[in-house]
């Protein structure tokens, strides 16, 4: 890939809104990923591996569980904070964030947020450090929009569980220690227990052949009649409300870092439009193409301030599922279509690994379709405005 | 080791540099301002030193509110403690003399070689000479063994070992570490570090800026293929004029 050049639109002064503190934290993980991920990231797509080194790093840059509270080994910071740190990890690929986003808002959140004080202790600094990586079980292969119909479950034989079943798509699980797994208890109400590598039937193929997200690993984890002990259930989830809610938080993420692969896409777009030139003209002289660089600032003027107004309904405890799942599904579908826009801008270059744009376009296909697909989130907003489920 | 680190604020590297005022002042409209990076290496090879050796890191800067988001950068790296001197840094003698008053007690003094806005590299050795202390301008690699430190300064085609006893002045420059980024624990912690407010002395500046002026823009590159020497030979004799 060429040398990262990336400069950050910011069309409305928006930085003005932040705290100087949460401009920092940006800049930061900026400076960070134009140290660390950019210059590795374009082979680690082509070659489908994920890199694994920057594991270390990026818990040295708190990037994992930035909101849990110091005392686990955390960063304490706000929400806002978080979604920076977002942005910037998916301006530099999706793969990346989608790393970070599980790790802090699928593992470490449900751990925090629904375990026992001896689980918080046990897990929390390790995955805050990056010593251990975790993973969040979900899907299944024959359960992807629809998890209450889940299959994987579980039987209390005295001293542990038995679990059997299996997950599919599960990112991280080809390297991760520790699996948060949701599955059904005998009377079928789900419930989440800390699977750990090593634990006899526990398994974790890794799934080959994608065409995005391929700088992050994604793999199957399958339960062969696994002995659980007991103090690795949650004590404090029932019910599907204990999965959708680490859903809220790795969905707040999402939105936040759509914007970064948006803003990565249309840098590029706008730097090329001004360099290549055409019948004698830059590119960029063309109003077919300013059309596009137009429509494309506009859209992530718009997404930016959806962002900021998230994220202090979030800081306040206010942000509901409802808003969070609108911001997931407009910022998403905005970044795709930036992306495809930004790709015919760069003409045949655009297909190359030169430019981020067809990996970040990639990327999106997934970002749209997990952690609710596009239709999923339309149908929640769909409810909640009319009153009438379409789905359930 | 207590150590002072000078630490200014210059625009981003990738800021579009135009003048107001009939070009006397530079123009500073949505500019983003950063630490020099000179002066990240200072800094960082301090807070390598206080690692290993023990001791302080304090940065100072002399410039009005605006710059303290770059002095919590510096505590968020490592420093612990920041020094503003509320002013202007109107000249290089003006910051040297304000920085001087505050740079008693300490071991060393590091500063960046130049700032990447004027270019000047006059501060370090100013501070030295107002305290009557050793100033090495540029120090590429900087040790300490016992009450010495020893630095690599480059010369042309070559380099010299310099060892000078505490304390000193050095303006540092590359490879003498790798500038860290800061990270999300340090940026906490940084909140609760000392930034605190100095009112400057009152000090004549010795220089003036009557105009800036931007360089010539860049003309295109032309390339001639080897086969045409001959043509490359005209261009340098008649168009250019320069053989
Ligand atoms: C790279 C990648 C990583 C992932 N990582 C994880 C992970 O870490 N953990 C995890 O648990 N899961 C993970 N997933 C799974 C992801 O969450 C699911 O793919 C997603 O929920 C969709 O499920 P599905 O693929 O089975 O699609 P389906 O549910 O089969 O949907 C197929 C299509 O039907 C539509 N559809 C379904 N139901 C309805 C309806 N009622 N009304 C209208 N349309 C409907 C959908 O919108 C979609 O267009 C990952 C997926 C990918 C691609």
């Amino acid at each position: 890939m060429h040398k990262d050049r990336f400069t950050a639109p910011d069309y409305y002064q928006l930085d003005e809104l932040f705290t100087s503190e949460q401009i920092l934290i940006r800049n930061t993980a900026r400076d960070w990923v134009k140290a660390h991920i950019s210059p590795i990231i374009e082979k680690a797509a082509q070659d489908a591996v994920f890199p694994k080194h920057i594991i270390p790093e990026l818990g040295k840059l708190g990037a994992f569980g930035p909101t849990i509270p110091p005392e686990y080994g955390g960063g304490g910071l706000d929400y806002t904070s978080y979604g920076l740190i977002m942005q910037e990890l998916e301006r530099g690929d999706s793969g990346i964030r989608s790393t970070a986003s599980v790790q802090g808002s699928l593992v470490m959140f449900p751990i925090y947020k629904y375990g026992s004080e001896e689980q918080k202790r046990k897990y929390l600094p390790k995955l805050a450090s990056g010593e251990w990586m975790g993973c969040f079980g979900l899907t299944e292969p024959d359960y992807g929009s629809d998890p209450g119909s889940m299959k994987t479950h579980f039987e209390d034989k005295g001293s542990y569980y038995l679990l059997n079943g299996a997950k599919m798509w599960i990112s991280n699980a080809p390297f991760a220690e520790v699996a948060v797994v949701w599955a059904k208890d005998e009377n079928g109400k789900i419930k989440g227990l800390i699977v750990e590598r090593g634990m006899e039937g526990f398994t974790t193929p890794e799934t080959h052949g994608k065409w995005s997200l391929r700088a992050s690993a994604t793999g199957e984890l399958v339960f062969d009649n696994v002995k659980v002990p007991k103090e690795n259930l949650f004590p404090n989830a029932s019910g599907l409300r204990g999965p959708l809610g680490c859903l809220d938080q790795a969905r707040y993420g999402i939105a936040w870092g759509a914007v970064g692969a948006a803003m990565d896409c249309y840098d590029s777009a706008l730097r090329y439009s001004q360099e290549r030139i055409q019948f004698s003209k830059p590119i960029a002289s063309f109003q077919l193409t300013q059309k596009k660089l137009s429509e494309m600032i506009t859209e992530i003027t718009k997404a930016q301030l959806l962002c900021w107004r998230l994220g202090n309904l979030k800081n306040e405890g206010r942000a509901s599922t409802q808003q969070v799942s609108l911001a997931k599904r407009n910022n998403v579908a905005m970044a795709l279509d930036i992306a495809r826009e930004a790709r015919q801008i760069h003409g045949a270059m655009g297909i190359t690994g030169d430019y981020p744009i067809m990996r970040h376009m990639m990327n999106l296909e997934s970002v749209i379709t997990y952690e609710g697909t596009h239709d999923i989130h339309l149908l929640i907003t769909g409810e909640h405005i009319t009153g009438v489920s379409a789905f359930r | 080791m207590n150590i002072l680190v000078c630490i200014s604020q210059v625009p981003d590297t990738t800021t579009k540099i135009t003048f107001s005022e009939n070009n006397t002042k530079f123009n500073e409209n949505g500019v983003q301002f950063i630490i020099n990076p000179y002066d990240e290496y200072a800094l960082t090879r301090a807070i390598e030193i206080k690692e290993k050796l023990g001791g302080k890191v304090t940065v100072i800067n002399v410039g009005k509110s605006s710059t303290e988001p770059n002095l919590r950068k510096a505590l968020a790296i490592g420093a612990d403690e920041a020094i503003r001197v509320d002013a202007e840094p109107a000249d290089a003698y003006y910051v040297a003399f304000q920085v001087a008053q505050h740079a008693k007690g300490f071991d060393m003094i590091l500063c960046g070689k130049e700032s990447i806005d004027h270019n000047g590299g006059l501060v370090p050795s100013m501070i030295g000479e107002l305290l009557g202390i050793p100033s090495i301008n540029v120090a590429v690699k900087l040790d300490i063994e016992g009450n010495t430190a020893i630095m690599e300064h480059e010369l042309d085609g070559g380099k010299e070992i310099i060892e000078c006893p505490m304390p000193f002045v050095a303006g540092c420059q590359k490879p003498i570490c790798e500038p860290r980024i800061p990270n999300m624990r340090g940026i906490m912690t940084a909140k609760n570090k000392p930034l605190l407010k100095k009112e400057p002395v009152s000090v004549e500046t010795l220089t003036h800026v009557t105009e800036f002026l931007l360089p010539k823009p860049k003309e295109s590159c032309r390339m001639i293929i080897p086969d045409e020497a001959e043509k490359l030979i005209d261009i340098l004799q008649n168009e250019v004029k320069v053989i």
